[in-house]
């Protein structure tokens, strides 16, 4: 256990005591900085840039010094190496574009820094967001926090790393088939993906464009409601982004129902249990967890209402198809032609583009670029990808019959805790599978959280998933909120070691 | 469909000719299809991408409405249906100067459905159907050379030596209407025809500046050959078609070495060839077998294109008056026959000069016959398109012709002299060229009667029934008043006089 210091706070204390100059921006910048580097054996960083974050800092302590105000002014937060960046090197983890300069910020990150945020760096993750531990990213491994032999998470393992080690209050991460919400699952903090179209794209590199969406990683719901606030809304340079007024999340978190109070600020919500999300092959010490934490849910206040989403299984084979389909075209444009790694040894065209995406993709990322071309193809494209659109309707579908029935449906975010680094490296079919229970949501576009809900075998965190219905995002962060001001689960801080000074 | 309905094809060396025209009609949009970047022609290479267009990571593309609504216009001009949804689609392949690794195009829903496009070949009315019309992108362009020399010419940067390829993506995501026709075209003349026809009608739309040297208006046919009653022969793709000239050279020796192969007993394979404009021959580029599997699916990054009925009637009723329609008013508020009417309309610039002509000088037959004939024979002698003399001038000069003021001969003089710059006051001009044709009866009558007393054999020959020596005698008259008499004046004269 580290000292007490700024770092143990979040975005919202944080905010306060930058506001009543308890604490200036430079020196919670410059702490964490320092944190990143006593930290360096996690491998959360992809690049820290220090005269640029205190630059900023600098900056956003002297606009407070002439009147300038908000949550987030000076508040230290890093992106997930996905989101592009002018001022860093954005690389998406992978090799293909090591040392690539983005010449424009993406819009999320240009929002961030709009509400005064101070960008430290990037953060590590699988390569092109394909993978959920991490390990796929082409520089380094990232350790989880609270057992430094076991894996973070992923794709987003980085920005839930840097987290629950207090290396930053928040972060930036990206959520295609539960890339935001395994890993603040498996690091014991809070993370939400919003409903699709409620962050801009522009600027995130796209995997799977119809499923990929930014959200947040930090340590309370209130933390995530700030900061989601500033990235999200409707931005006219990506299509899919939902044309709605900006929305005021941190207002969402004191709105209880009709008849709810203090004792019981969750009278009248409704959660759902499917049960296909508590199957026999749940581990125990997870489901354990999950029973504890739902029985407090309904201490204060809630119903636990049974539904059903029969489909959940087929959530893996249809999500295996589309995001591999939509991965292989997106991923054509690092052909070395115009930037990112071309070979240095070629013949001719064909050559140059075999052996640049060859050296450049990593192993996951070559498997899905196969897998979605072969799914595409003259002859197979309405066995495989129609279906599987079929499917994804009716998967959506069920989400509507069981939202008739309950207003938040909840269960596991993985079967297991984290998992040793190294143990499923060989195996991606046990990775696919692990995906199960944050595959349904993403593949109906619905809003999801993972909020901190107690520890399992080995002392790791477990984490609970809330699914929303289309653009309820409030009534998420409402009942975490709720359940949050009655734990103390995402209090709980990882046993670091010192850092080394 | 098997060709237009109620005419008998006519054949070629026993065999019918089948053609279907794809044409790519590039947009007149300021900004490309989907990004911001400018679409002017010409600009130096690849200062017109944006980060969308060079494809960089995390870009994503917008589409432009005044793309999609010029695809609307063009649909409601053929009386096509106008998709209340359409999608865009992807097309994947690998080529340096298609910077996404796709093309965005539309595959299964395409935006213009059906639709007819009309036209003469010489008198006879023809009718083709068209299959789609649907949006996409266009691609950047690959420039070749070696060392100094090559296509970009003394612009190669100074470090390309050897054998050297270099792309240009300012062309990249430049919008483009690709217009598809059923196979019902059977010959090369229809096919020409079809695409002169369909070009006035992009033009006249103002959707597409029918560029064809820059690459504007280019088209593909696809050709093929049977026997009278066969089920259509194997085509072969004859693509890039960038001049009416080529289009019909290309087709013509399609068609021969097609009929030759089947005649020396082989058959036709699937085929994309290219025209070589130097040699008039047609070549293989590639065959069936190497075709590409493109791996369309809906684009996810765009939603399906919505069309509302508002939008279509916004747009319906900002059209201008199509060339058909307004050729047929012509023929009845201005009573013009069909071929002037036709010949008034082949561009909306000649229909409002025409219009604008008759109109001030409420003599349309004339004014056809003017810009028929004088203002033709000068633009084509100029080799432009701009009509150098303002419409209310052309009907002063044409109503001083109607009223007598002058001889046609000296109308000519006088435009000419208008054409090229020397005045624009008909009048003053005419006075001050002394055109004026005589109007004094007593002059006239004197001429007349001097051209009889001094012509005698003439009026000799004319009363033995010799109509040759009548018109001597009225052209010994024109001379006589210095060209300034009024031919039918002096006719009408001498006929009184001699009869």
């Amino acid at each position: 256990m580290s000292d007490p210091g700024p770092h143990d706070l979040g975005v919202a204390a944080l905010g306060r005591a930058l506001a009543a100059r308890e604490l200036s921006s430079v020196e919670v910048t410059s702490h964490l900085l320092d944190r990143f580097v006593g930290h360096e054996r996690l491998g959360a960083a992809l690049s820290i840039d220090r005269e640029g974050a205190l630059a900023q800092a600098a900056d956003a302590d002297r606009r407070r010094g002439t009147g300038a105000a908000g949550p987030l002014l000076g508040i230290p937060i890093a992106h997930k190496d996905i989101f592009v960046t002018r001022a860093h090197p954005t690389t998406a983890g992978s090799s293909m574009l090591a040392g690539y300069r983005s010449p424009f910020d993406a819009t999320v990150v240009e929002r961030l820094a709009e509400a005064g945020t101070v960008t430290l760096g990037k953060l590590n993750c699988d390569e092109f967001a394909m993978g959920s531990s991490t390990e796929n990213s082409a520089f380094h491994l990232t350790r989880n926090p609270w057992d430094e032999s076991r894996v973070p998470g992923g794709s987003s393992g980085g920005s839930a790393a840097a987290v629950a080690a207090r290396l930053l209050p928040a972060a930036t991460g990206t959520d295609t088939g539960g890339s935001i919400r395994q890993p603040a699952s498996f690091c014991g903090i809070t993370g939400i993906k919003p409903t699709y179209g409620v962050c801009s794209r522009y600027g995130m590199i796209a995997f799977a464009s119809s499923l990929d969406q930014a959200g947040v990683l930090a340590r309370s719901a209130e933390d995530c409601a700030l900061v989601l606030g500033a990235m999200s809304g409707f931005d006219p340079r990506d299509s899919t982004s939902a044309e709605r007024p900006a929305q005021d999340f941190h207002a969402e978190l004191a709105k209880g129902r009709a008849g709810a109070s203090a004792a019981k600020p969750l009278q009248g919500l409704r959660i759902g249990l499917p049960k296909e999300f508590f199957p026999a092959a749940l581990a125990g010490d997870v489901e354990a967890a999950l029973r504890a934490a739902l029985a407090e849910m309904a201490r204060l206040g809630a119903t636990l209402v049974d539904v059903e989403l029969p489909r959940t299984e087929l959530s893996i084979p249809v999500y295996y198809l589309i995001a591999p389909a939509e991965a292989s075209s997106n991923l054509s444009r690092f052909d070395g032609v115009r930037y990112g790694h071309r070979a240095e040894h070629y013949e001719d065209l064909q050559s140059m583009y075999r052996a640049s995406r060859s050296e450049g993709f990593g192993a996951e990322v070559k498997r899905r670029i196969m897998i979605g071309t072969y799914v595409l193809s003259h002859g197979y494209y309405d066995a495989y990808y129609l279906q599987a659109q079929k499917l994804r309707r009716m998967i959506a579908d069920d989400f509507q019959a069981c939202f008739q029935r309950c207003d938040v449906i909840a269960g596991p975010v993985a079967p297991t805790v984290a998992w040793p680094l190294g143990a499923q490296s060989d195996d991606p079919v046990a990775n696919y599978l692990a995906d199960i229970f944050t595959l349904p949501a993403s593949l109906a576009g619905l809003p999801g959280m993972s909020i901190p809900a107690g520890f399992g075998a080995a002392g790791m965190p477990v984490g609970l998933q809330l699914v929303g219905n289309y653009f309820a995002e409030g009534t998420l962060l409402h009942a975490a909120h709720a359940f949050q001001g009655a734990t103390d689960w995402h209090t709980r801080t990882p046993p670091l070691a010192e850092p080394r000074r | 469909m098997n060709g237009a309905p109620g005419r008998a094809a006519a054949l070629m060396r026993g065999f019918e000719v089948v053609i279907g025209i794809e044409t790519h009609a590039q947009l007149s949009t300021l900004s490309k299809i989907f990004s911001g970047a400018s679409t002017a022609f010409g600009a130096a290479p690849n200062t017109q991408a944006s980060p969308v267009d060079l494809a960089l990571p995390g870009t994503l593309p917008v589409a432009n409405g005044g793309a999609v609504e010029r695809a609307i216009r063009f649909g409601l001009a053929v009386g096509a249906t106008i998709a209340p949804v359409s999608i865009f689609a992807r097309k994947n392949y690998f080529y340096p100067d298609l910077p996404k690794g796709y093309q965005i195009s539309q595959y299964e829903t395409p935006v213009v459905q059906g639709g007819a496009v009309e036209f003469f070949v010489g008198d006879v009315p023809h009718r083709v159907n068209l299959t789609r019309a649907h949006l996409e992108e266009d691609a950047g362009k690959s420039l070749h050379g070696v060392g100094r020399e090559g296509e970009a010419g003394a612009g190669a940067p100074l470090d390309f030596q050897g054998d050297w390829t270099a792309i240009d993506l300012n062309r990249a995501g430049t919008p483009l209407l690709e217009i598809v026709t059923e196979p019902d075209m059977r010959s090369s003349a229809e096919a020409v025809e079809y695409a002169r026809a369909l070009h006035t009608l992009v033009v006249w739309l103002g959707i597409c500046d029918g560029n064809m040297q820059e690459g504007s208006f280019r088209c593909d046919a696809n050709v093929s050959v049977r026997r009278p009653g066969a089920p259509f022969g194997t085509r072969r793709e004859i693509k890039n078609l960038n001049s009416f000239r080529f289009m019909q050279q290309a087709i013509d020796y399609e068609v021969q070495w097609q009929i030759d192969l089947i005649e020396d007993g082989g058959s036709v394979r699937q085929a994309t060839v290219l025209f070589d404009a130097e040699h008039g021959e047609t070549r293989a580029m590639r065959s069936k077998e190497d075709a590409h599997d493109y791996r369309y699916f809906p684009d996810p990054d765009l939603p399906p294109l919505a069309i509302d009925a508002e939008w279509i009637e916004r747009v319906r009723a900002a059209m201008p008056e199509l060339p058909r329609d307004r050729a047929r008013r012509f023929q009845s508020q201005y009573s013009l026959s069909a071929y002037d009417a036709t010949a008034m309309t082949p561009s909306l610039r000649t229909a409002d000069y025409f219009e604008s002509v008759a109109a001030a000088s409420h003599e349309p037959k004339l004014a056809a016959n003017w810009i028929m004939g004088e203002v033709t024979r000068r633009l084509n002698a100029a080799g432009s398109d701009d009509i150098a003399i303002a419409p209310a001038t052309l009907a002063a000069l044409i109503a001083r012709v109607a009223d007598r003021t002058i001889s046609n001969a000296a109308a000519k003089q006088l435009f000419d002299a208008l054409w090229d710059g020397e005045g624009s006051d008909v009048d003053a001009l005419i006075d001050s060229r002394g055109l004026r044709q005589m109007r004094d009866a007593g002059a006239l009558e004197r001429i007349v009667d001097e051209v009889i007393a001094a012509n005698k054999k003439s009026v000799d020959e004319f009363l033995a029934g010799k109509e040759r020596a009548f018109n001597a005698l009225v052209g010994q008259a024109m001379k006589a008043s210095g060209g300034k008499a009024d031919p039918g004046e002096v006719g009408a004269l001498l006929r009184k006089k001699l009869g």
